[in-house]
Order: structure tokens, then C-alpha cells, then sequence
């Protein structure tokens, strides 16, 4: 046991078993809070993953048709219906704001705080305009009548379902957003260089904080990747 | 030891960052897949097509995602496993509301329209 380094361990299925083995630290070269946020996004995969599955049962077992979602969810340009254009704003809207957090993450590790608070601004610019165009796609839809229980386009659980997923979904954005707003704050004060105490904790701040704010704003975009594929396309 | 790890640790993370162009291809790959995928609908393929399309893309975006934005990539299989295996579970629950569906949709048909 003389040389101790990580890069030194045995990798791979046979490094797993050495790490989870007794007498160890299971989570090697990984700092406790992104093992917590990790957990945390793992019982939040369970959560979408349920109200992902509950629409799929809803939509099979529906004896009525389906809304056209490329339809109900269209854009008038000039007086041509654009399918899906807001879904698609939206969605290269959180991408360009998840580029910027994993940017955000790598110049916090190069301790050049300017370039990190400002692509965190930038993320948290991202995911307020997604946000907001998400109010603009729920006020429509209220408008042509869409409600939880019923609505003009085809089988009623659409609306439930819309709702659900698309808001759980949202106010995961609006937390980030606001965390975003927050760190970068922080960011800009310099706490993360001179190690400053934070509100709740005693801990010195450090910027592997950053990196596990990114982890939890890169989830919300994967959940996204999924909304957009299964409720947006299908 | 347990010690002398943990600064490696702390060393490691504060060494650790990866070249600017990996999230740059990343980030374009995101985009270009994102584009294919609205394009599924956008010349309204439909059928087994249209499923396999946006499942691929889909799939594709997410391990991408996952793998170098999450840094998942570079993590030891420790962590990658206990967040992987879940998803098994997911899967199962997957094909037995699918299944579960079929047959809530078969005695529908069968009562509200034939007459059991």
C-alpha cells in the first residue's frame, strides 16, 4: 500500500469491486456532495420515469384518439402553421443554456472566476427564457381550452398528462433557475477563491459546488431530451 | 489511507478539467441531433420509422448528456454502476404498464363497444 493514487487503482469492473469492497470509501475521487446530488437525481429519474410511464398506460389505454401533438402544439408564421416551432425554440434553448453550465464548470475548475460567473448568467438567462416561453405555451393552450379533464383536440387524459409532466418538469427549470442566480452571485463575490463559509453550512466553499450545480441543471435537460421525444413527437 | 485519499481527492478535482473542444463537440453534436430529431416530424414520418428515429436520437442526446456534460465518462465504475443498474428496474415497470395497458384497452373495447 505505498502508492495510494487514484490513477493508480485498478479501473474499470475490477476497480468497482476493489472500491465497494470492505474497509473502503465506495465513491473514490468524488467529493460527498456530488455522490448526494447524484442519489438525489437518481430518485428524481424514478419520479419522471413514473409520470413518463403513467401517460404511456393513459395513452394506450385510451379508447379515444390522441390529440395530433404536432398540430395542437403548432405555431402561426404569417398565416403557415409551423409544427412544434415553440417545442423546438425550447428545446435548443435549454441546450444552448446546458453548454454554457458545462463551460461554467470547467472555467470554475481553471479558477478564472470572471468567464465561470458569467456562462453561469448566461445558463440562468437560458433557463428563465425557457421558462418563460413555457408560460406562453401553457396560456394558449388554456386559451383554445385545454384543461386538465378535458379538452377540444381528442382524448381527454391529454391535458392531465400535459400539465403533470410539462410542470413538474418546469418547476425543476425554475429552481435551477433561481440556484443559478444565486452561484453565480456567489461566483462574482468570489467566495468560491477565498473558501468563504456558506449560509447553512460551516464548510468553506469550494467550486466542485459548481460542478454539482451543473450536474442537477444538465438532469433537467435530460429530462427534457425525454419530455420532447415521448410527449412531444411520439 | 483512507485519508491520503481523500486529498487525493481534493487534489484530483481541483486538477481535473478536460480540454474547451470536447464540450464544444458535444455541444454542436446536441444541437444537430436535437435538429434531426424535430426534423422526424417536420417531413411526418410515421410508423416504425418515426418510433425508431426518435428513440436512436433520443438515446443518442442522453448518453451524450450523461457521459461528458454529467462527466459520468471520467467517473469511477463505483459511481456509474449504482446509478445505472436502477434503470433496469425503470425498464421492467416500463413492459409491465405496457403490457398492463393492452389489456385495460382490450376489455375497454371489449365492454364499451362490443358488449362483454
Amino acid at each position: 500500500m505505498s502508492d495510494n493514487s487514484l490513477n493508480n487503482l485498478p479501473g474499470g469492473f475490477k476497480g468497482m469491486t476493489h472500491d465497494m469492497g470492505s474497509d473502503q470509501t465506495a465513491f473514490k475521487g468524488v467529493q460527498w456532495g456530488k455522490v448526494m446530488m447524484w442519489i438525489f437525481l437518481l430518485s428524481d429519474t424514478f419520479i419522471f420515469s413514473c409520470f413518463l410511464i403513467s401517460y404511456m398506460k393513459g395513452r394506450t389505454s385510451t379508447v379515444m384518439d390522441w390529440p395530433n401533438t404536432s398540430e395542437v402544439f403548432s405555431l402561426h408564421v404569417g398565416n403557415v402553421p409551423v409544427p412544434l416551432l415553440l417545442i423546438a425554440i425550447m428545446t435548443f434553448v435549454l441546450i444552448t443554456s446546458s453548454g454554457t453550465m458545462a463551460l461554467a464548470v470547467k472555467y470554475g475548475y481553471e479558477k478564472n472566476r470572471k468567464m465561470c460567473g458569467w456562462l453561469i448568467l448566461a445558463t440562468a438567462i437560458g433557463g428563465l427564457t425557457f421558462v418563460g416561453m413555457q408560460v406562453f405555451e401553457w396560456s394558449k393552450l388554456i386559451h383554445e381550452g385545454v384543461r386538465p379533464w378535458e379538452n377540444p383536440f381528442g382524448a381527454k387524459q391529454f391535458g392531465s398528462f400535459f400539465f403533470m409532466i410539462t410542470g413538474f418538469h418546469g418547476t425543476h427549470v425554475s429552481i435551477g433557475v433561481i440556484f443559478l442566480f444565486i452561484y453565480a452571485r456567489k461566483v462574482f463575490r468570489g467566495d468560491f477563491d477565498n473558501g468563504k463559509r456558506g449560509f447553512f453550512t460551516t464548510m468553506k466553499s469550494d467550486y466542485v459546488a459548481i460542478e454539482i450545480l451543473g450536474l442537477y441543471w444538465h438532469f433537467v435537460d435530460l429530462v427534457w431530451v425525454f419530455i420532447f421525444a415521448f410527449f412531444y413527437l411520439w | 489511507m483512507v485519508n491520503k485519499i481523500m486529498d487525493e481527492t481534493q487534489n484530483k478535482e481541483q486538477a481535473t478539467t478536460h480540454k474547451i473542444g470536447i464540450y464544444l463537440w458535444i455541444w454542436g453534436l446536441l444541437f444537430v441531433l436535437s435538429f434531426f430529431s424535430y426534423m422526424v416530424d417536420w417531413f411526418a414520418f410515421q410508423g416504425l420509422l418515426r418510433w425508431t428515429l426518435i428513440l436512436i436520437f433520443m438515446f443518442l442526446k442522453a448518453g451524450l448528456i450523461m457521459a461528458f456534460f454529467m462527466h459520468l465518462f471520467w467517473e469511477r465504475y463505483a459511481l456509474v454502476n449504482v446509478l445505472l443498474w436502477p434503470m433496469t428496474a425503470i425498464a421492467c415497470f416500463i413492459i409491465l404498464m405496457a403490457a398492463e395497458a393492452k389489456y385495460t384497452v382490450f376489455t375497454r373495447l371489449l365492454y364499451f363497444f362490443i358488449g362483454g
